[in-house]
């Protein structure tokens, strides 16, 4: 224990919590917050509240074809935060950062509009069992729609994705492979590059889910070759309501409109329509303007402190908090060991539901999360009905582990288990 | 702290008086909650005037949900089906002596929604409960 505290001297990012109005409140009376449910979605640094403030504050107006200051400022404001998505995940060009409500909506319209422009009944869509249902239920209704059928990658009991069921499934010419870049439940990073170039040798395009992956490590789209990518702004210090599909752009030329209305077009007639350029064809109706400023605060809140060393500050935590919590009798912990994850801890005490255990440690300040995490294929998995899971980020610290473990004793004593 | 945790739950929780099967029994029904995946069955034997002889439940869930629905079918033995009908959510509260948030309310209430499916139809029973919220 103590060469892993002494590791982290290295990376101390304790004063960052200072950036984090929420985590000087307490719970109740006497009780501060531990705050380790970021995968649900994370907190909000003064920066993000005060870029939102400042833009409804001084310069609210709709975007584009307004001629007036206000209208200027807000679409100028609206497209440097589409730059600064861009450049941090390195896509080649912003026109293909198109904002989404979130990660769901974003897989939605590849599903919508690239499914059914290209795929046909019997063509193979593959997926893993790892997936949040976001990644599963957009495909299940596309392939009830149009014939097209799933197959799934299995995950080992080790909590990985199977590597030589992943060659089989290939074997099958799917047209499109969707996986999650990390789990939101086992915490496993799956070995996205690798699987990219695999899946591209036999001729199938990749859609990564990168809900997990963009707000705790740096993610480079054009060294993972990755054809679409998706993300939420919620879970990386920005605001909900905000997200991102990336995809390269050929694709996104030739996939028509998701949804239509205005700015999404070039001209309109009263029986038909043509449709705007990239990003805006996938654009209708006024965005959430405040939503992507506050993103590209978030982002650049981050890169002031630099993902390479939030990565290695929640390898660092998670590692603590493995050795810390399994080390609890009755305690199971469900994925990979430390190096091949990220900050996510999901578990099960036996003799007791994980709802239970959530609401003893909320007793205590704790904010974790019970349930089945929008992953119940996964859980069925390893015949789960649900599991408790802390997550960590940027503003957790190792002396909010060792309350977590504490509060496990009192729920075991509690319980009497 | 332990509110929540009465001695009263965590003893129906680790120790059911009532959980098992009937069979036959005259009325089953059993039902999700789907925010969770907690899992209720209720049986019932019912005699000719509508009074209730028997009740067993049996499901998987959190200390909330598998004692409520233990109290509840103790509670409902000797009951008419018509008095079940009327059983509300504060019923169940006073039953484990605890205050709910909105999230475990539904934990507490499970039980109570499947006894009152199992009595008169999944959707009354929906409509009953929404209206007390």
């Amino acid at each position: 224990m103590d060469n892993q505290r002494a590791m982290t001297h290295s990376i101390d990012l304790r004063e960052k919590r200072a950036d984090f109005p929420i985590l000087e409140r307490q719970v109740r009376p006497g009780v501060p917050l531990v705050y380790l449910d970021s995968a649900a979605t994370s907190q909000k640094p003064t920066a993000v509240i005060e870029a939102m403030d400042e833009f409804y504050r001084l310069s609210n107006a709709n975007i584009h074809r307004g001629i007036h200051v206000l209208a200027e400022e807000a679409t100028a404001k609206y497209e440097k935060s589409r730059g600064t998505v861009a450049h941090f995940i390195n896509s080649p060009s912003s026109k293909q950062i198109i904002f989404t409500r979130n990660t769901t909506e974003a897989i939605n319209l590849v599903a919508f509009s690239w499914g059914r422009t290209f795929l046909k009944e019997g063509d193979v869509i593959l997926l893993t069992e790892m997936e949040h249902h976001s990644n599963l239920v957009p495909w299940q209704l596309l392939s009830s729609s149009i014939g097209t059928k799933l197959e799934f990658i299995p995950v080992t009991d080790e909590g990985l994705l199977d590597e030589n069921e992943f060659h089989k499934k290939l074997e099958l010419n799917p047209k499109l492979v969707a996986f999650t870049h990390m789990s939101n439940v086992l915490g496993t990073i799956n070995p996205a590059k690798q699987m990219i170039a695999e899946a591209h040798k036999y001729g199938a395009l990749v859609l990564l889910d990168g809900a997990q992956s963009v707000p705790h490590f740096a993610v480079d789209v054009k060294d993972l070759d990755v054809d679409f990518f998706a993300f939420s702004g919620h879970k990386m210090c920005g605001p909900t309501g905000i997200g991102v599909l990336y995809g390269k752009r050929e694709l996104l030329e030739k996939m028509p409109p998701f949804l239509g209305g205005g700015d999404m077009i070039k001209r309109v007639y009263l029986r038909e329509f043509s449709a705007n350029e990239i990003p805006y064809k996938f654009e209708a109706g006024t965005p959430a303007i405040a939503e992507v400023i506050g993103l590209g605060a978030a982002i650049n809140y981050l890169k002031s402190i630099g993902m390479d060393i939030i990565a290695q500050h929640e390898q660092n935590l998670v590692a603590y908090a493995l050795e810390k919590i399994a080390s609890i009798d009755g305690i199971t912990i469900y994925g990979p060991s430390a190096e091949k994850k990220g900050g996510v801890i999901s578990f099960t005490l036996n003799g007791v539901h994980p709802h239970d255990i959530s609401q003893i440690l909320d007793q205590y300040g704790i904010a974790i999360r019970a349930g089945h995490h929008c992953a119940m294929p996964l859980h069925d998995r390893f015949q789960l009905t649900a599991t408790a899971r802390a997550s960590f980020y940027l503003y957790n610290t190792l002396e909010e582990i060792d309350r977590l473990a504490d509060a496990i004793y009192h729920v075991k004593d509690t319980f009497g288990v | 702290m332990d509110d929540f945790y009465r001695e009263l739950i965590i003893d129906r929780y680790k120790n059911p008086l009532h959980r098992g099967a009937l069979d036959p029994a005259d009325i089953t029904f059993e039902d999700d909650n789907p925010l969770c995946g907690d899992h209720i069955r209720i049986d019932l034997r019912v005699d000719n005037n509508g009074i209730i002889t028997e009740a067993a439940f049996d499901g998987k869930g959190c200390a909330i949900s598998q004692a409520s629905a233990d109290l509840l079918v103790e509670s409902i033995v000797g009951k008419n089906i018509e008095e079940v009908k009327k059983l509300s959510k504060q019923d169940i509260l006073d039953m484990l002596g605890i205050e709910l948030g909105p999230v475990r309310l539904k934990c507490a209430l499970l039980s109570l929604k499947v006894l009152k499916a199992g009595v008169y139809g999944l959707k009354e029973a929906n409509d009953d409960l929404v209206e007390e919220d």
